[in-house]
């Protein structure tokens, strides 16, 4: 610690874009740059800077302007996220175990290569005595993790994999000590330390990969801080934090906020977007005494509210009650590993006893028998299992960190190896948001210069796509006059004395036409018509072609309005599509596909998908979905690829078959090593010869998880 | 084989040395962020707060 401590409190910023290692020295250049910073310490690991103001310097907003003209984008931390997870205090204290057990091997393992190259008598005894004055106390400290586990599994009459670790720890200590004491031959001292630090690397590397992928995902679900413009009855306007908002309250939503509450309209019209809340992808205009949602965009006109609805009684809380209902349907996983243990466990136990109770009968010396039991418990001790699972984990997880994908934990990725269906939703998942021209007037028709006049006064978004057609087809503005927006309706100009709509089909044909698109008129006259379908990521026909090319099904669940689900699922090339679903009907859906023994992805990314992500088998939402459905999603993705869903489904598959191989690799050797244990062939050379080998081969395999593509 | 009462003492020292110091490497924080580290030890600039203490300001 250094001594000149800062006076004033660290800062602490997001750096989500941050990628490379050049990054960390410019971001820490802006920052020192600035007035009253006294230093800037950059984490690459978890995306993250700290700075340390000097007393009354630099304050948050400037450190982000800062940040932004040097090019990095820089976020606060949310409130409530636990600050510096990097110093991580679990992941210290297993270090500590892991360097205390990598020392007692190494000393150890040094002590018996002179036992082994021929030492004997009292020379033996002398080092088999230092070796237990190392081993012992390293092995009740470092074993600490095992021994917890396996007594709060037993407490729980269960098995788990830490019982015959904890087994083989204990029983080679006391029997190599008996074997010291009787001044014997064959001490484990070193192999059953060095067990312990193999496990320790699994141990260590299965708590790394949670707790960085954890803390990226929470990291993302809390992006956005919140509040709300309260209108006090004296008319005056104070902003207000979300969670304080009571039922009745008036509230002022200007154009390009989100709704904060449910509630009912009181004046103003706009258009909403209710994409991230309904799925609906087209922006629906809206009148005083209309129900609105938490969630939704407001659009295009200031809009005051009354909130009806606060925490039970919001949408929001009847969908989380939904994603909570269907967490607790969801069927529970084997892992791979559980599933081992389940055969491994039991089966290690009976064939030691046996061997016990064999040479006991046999020879009818219990050391000789106590060792041989050692022997085979230590031969057979799962570092396959232990280290296997972990490492190929950690592979897997960081291959996806790289390509900006965050899984949650280990279990996500054996389901996500499980998969044969791929469920979409439509609106933010396929497509981006945006809408784009489907159909227009020709070129040259008069309509499109006084279309992209009128276009480009509005922000709404259809008014945005014709603008941008506009300018894609080289159209220049007319020269349109006293141009205002309607909010709800549309924009309104003169142009040569006659006036233009540009806007709703029954506002710009006062109410003799209605349906879809834009419509553009000419002092009443018979009108020009704009439509629209959504824009899709950019590589979701490839990305549909390489999942149904790994015998994927694949369907769309949208709850938008049929014709633009038709056609969102038409070009993406997915046959299997519904339209104008609820969330409950996604959720029933789902299990309906369950029940039929399918394994469902949902992917998906709104208010709507929150309980069909939470019932799927496994799900992935897309880093710009609402908090609801990152919460229940099992991975997160990055980016405006759509590849990720792909690319996370081959690395979980290529994960599965290395575990798979691990296993296998340990089944050969568990085959050889167990006779030549039982018939008391095992000398501690060849048990730790037999262990490390096993153990460098598992991992060597799993590492080559890097290489997928 | 006397020898081995003084060489074992000292193979121990030499070990006990190592832990020490993987153990004040592990208390200065020096495996926080081993990503950004790997990076750091190619900059131009000589960096000696390799601990959680930031890039002081060049005065």
């Amino acid at each position: 610690m250094p001594l000149d401590r800062s006076p004033a409190e660290p800062i602490e910023l997001l750096l989500p874009t941050l990628k490379c290692g050049g990054c960390i020295a410019g971001v820490e250049r802006a920052l020192c740059a600035v007035e009253g910073v006294r230093a800037a310490r950059v984490n690459l690991s978890n995306k993250r800077v700290r700075v340390d103001p000097e007393a009354g310097g630099a304050d948050i907003d400037q450190l982000i302007a800062a940040l932004a003209r040097a090019g990095h984008e820089a976020r606060p931390l949310a409130a409530g996220l636990p600050r510096q997870v990097g110093r991580d205090p679990e992941g210290r204290d297993l270090l500590l175990r892991l360097g205390v057990a990598g020392f007692a091997a190494m000393n150890v393992m040094l002590l018996s290569i002179s036992v082994w190259s021929g030492a004997e008598a009292a020379t033996r005894d002398l080092l088999h005595w230092v070796s237990a004055l190392i081993a012992l106390p390293a092995m009740a400290f470092s074993g600490l993790p095992f021994f917890r586990s396996a007594a709060s599994a037993l407490a729980a009459r269960r098995l788990n994999m830490d019982v015959p670790i904890s087994l083989a720890i204990l029983l080679s200590g006391i029997s190599s000590l008996i074997e010291t004491v009787g001044q014997g031959a064959h001490a484990y001292f070193d192999a059953g330390i060095m067990l312990i630090f193999f496990l320790l690397i699994g141990r260590y590397l299965d708590h790394r990969t949670r707790a960085v992928a954890g803390s990226a995902a929470a990291e993302l679900s809390q992006l956005a801080a919140r509040s709300a413009v309260e209108i006090r009855p004296d008319g005056t306007r104070h902003s207000v934090a979300t969670e304080t908002l009571r039922q009745g309250m008036r509230l002022a939503v200007a154009p390009g906020e989100r709704v904060p509450a449910d509630g009912l309209v009181l004046a103003g019209r706009s258009d909403l977007d209710r994409s991230l809340v309904t799925g609906e992808s087209l922006p629906e205009p809206i009148a005083p005494g209309a129900a609105i949602h938490a969630g939704m965009m407001n659009l295009t006109g200031p809009l005051e509210m009354r909130v009806t609805a606060v925490g039970d009684g919001t949408l929001l809380a009847d969908i989380a009650r939904l994603v909570e209902a269907a967490e607790r349907g969801r069927g529970r996983l084997d892992r791979l590993a559980d599933i081992a243990a389940r055969v491994y466990a039991p089966g290690v136990h009976v064939i030691a006893i046996a061997a016990f109770a064999g040479w006991l009968w046999a020879s009818g010396d219990a050391g000789t028998a106590l060792g041989i039991a050692t022997a085979v418990l230590i031969i057979t001790c799962p570092c396959a299992l232990g280290l296997a699972v972990p490492t190929v984990h950690t592979m897997a997880s960081a291959r996806l960190f790289r390509s900006g994908i965050f899984l949650k934990d280990g279990a996500e990725l054996e389901r996500l190896a499980q998969i044969d269906t791929v469920a979409f939703d439509k609106t933010g998942t396929l497509t981006d948001g945006a809408p784009l021209l489907r159909s227009a007037p020709e070129r040259d028709a008069p309509a499109w210069p006084l279309a992209a006049a009128l276009a480009r006064a509005s922000t709404h978004p259809l008014a945005q796509a014709i603008a941008k057609a506009a300018e894609e087809r080289g159209v220049a503005p007319a020269p349109v006059e006293d141009v205002s927006e309607h909010p709800g309706c549309g924009v309104l100009g003169r142009f040569d004395g006659a006036e233009i709509r540009l806007g709703r089909p029954d506002w710009v044909t006062d109410g003799e036409e209605s349906g879809d698109g834009v419509f553009l008129s000419i002092s009443g006259a018979a009108p020009a018509r704009f439509t629209f379908s959504d824009t899709l990521r950019p590589d979701v026909p490839e990305t549909v072609t390489a999942l149904a090319a790994m015998d994927l099904k694949l369907c769309l669940l949208s709850g938008d309005a049929a014709a633009s689900v038709a056609d969102a699922a038409g070009r993406a090339g997915i046959a299997h599509w519904q339209a104008r679903l609820h969330p409950g009907d996604k959720l029933a859906l789902l299990d309906q596909m369950r029940d039929q023994g399918q394994k469902v992805l949902m992917v998906g990314d709104g208010l709507n998908d929150g309980p069909a992500l939470a019932a799927a088998h496994a799900s992935m939402s897309p880093a710009a979905a609402v908090d609801v459905a990152k919460a229940a999603a099992g991975l997160v993705f990055t980016g405006k690829q759509l590849g990720a869903v792909g690319l996370a489904l081959r690395v979980a598959r290529a994960a599965r078959r290395r575990t798979l191989e691990c296993f296998a690799i340990a089944a050969v050797y568990n085959a050889i090593a167990i006779p030549l244990a039982v018939s008391g062939q095992v000398t501690p050379l060849i048990a730790a010869a037999a262990m490390s080998g096993s153990s460098i081969l598992v991992v060597l395999n799993a590492l080559r998880l890097r290489n997928v593509a | 084989m006397t020898v081995i009462g003084f060489l074992i003492p000292v193979s121990l020292f030499l070990g006990g040395l190592g832990l020490a110091a993987f153990i004040w490497s592990l208390r200065a924080d020096q495996y926080i962020d081993l990503e950004g580290d790997q990076h750091r030890a190619l900059f131009g600039e000589h960096d000696d707060h390799p601990a959680g203490e930031g890039a002081s300001k060049q005065d």
